[in-house]
């Protein structure tokens, strides 16, 4: 299936995009999606934490991703 | 009608804010107002900008203001976010926490902040004469 990820702050710069999309087997979880993008993106492993958000809410690494999720990529926040 | 939980492109105003949780049965009223520092480790900031993913920013401040009410005995939070370009000095976030004691606004507010710096998904970019830099992105 694909998915499509979307990417805030420095996760945009590594990515040079706004969002990237991947080819991933189904029942791929949240771990499995974040191990794609550090294998294709070894930059991310340089970050302090690399967290995804689906459908607008933090999620479990186990967390199953289906094909029409909304998954955002969470570099570490820095707001306030 | 007033706004509890916003982010915006707009200057924040902190008198509006504190007008906007005002009651008569609260006699404790604690605000945090983060403002733009013009330094960051000796290095001169020129400004700031902030990017958020709204829809769930939003969301996690709702939470925030939801988790402070049940965990501390207050009656109102705000929580206001700058989005965009901003200038050394101006509002980056103000919370507005109203209580019928101080002690409790107080403890509410602190939390609000140290939670929002954790949760929150906006990302903080820091402009230099020589670069900028997303702020805590690396270890």
């Amino acid at each position: 299936m694909k998915i499509e990820v979307i990417a805030f702050g420095i996760a945009k710069d590594i990515l040079n995009g706004n969002q990237v999309t991947l080819e991933m087997d189904e029942q791929s979880s949240v771990a499995d999606v974040r191990q794609a993008l550090v294998d294709l993106y070894p930059a991310f492993q340089g970050l302090a934490s690399l967290q995804l958000a689906v459908n607008a809410d933090y999620v479990n690494d186990d967390y199953l991703i289906k094909e029409n999720d909304e998954v955002v990529l969470i570099p570490p926040v820095s707001g306030g | 009608m007033k706004t509890l939980i916003h982010i915006t492109s707009e200057k924040l105003d902190p008198q509006a804010c504190l007008a906007a949780v005002s009651y008569p049965e609260c006699g404790g009223i604690v605000s945090f107002v983060g403002t733009v520092r013009n330094q960051t480790k000796g290095k001169p900031v020129l400004k700031l900008e902030f990017e958020a993913y709204e829809k769930m920013a939003l969301k996690e401040m709702q939470k925030i203001a939801d988790r402070a009410k049940a965990k501390f005995q207050v009656e109102e939070v705000l929580i206001h976010h700058r989005a965009g370009l901003v200038k050394v000095g101006e509002e980056a976030v103000v919370i507005v926490v109203a209580a019928p004691h101080r002690k409790a606004a107080f403890h509410a507010c602190e939390y609000c902040i140290d939670t929002l710096k954790e949760t929150v998904p906006i990302w903080k970019k820091e402009f230099f004469e020589d670069g900028e830099i997303w702020v805590s992105a690396h270890p």
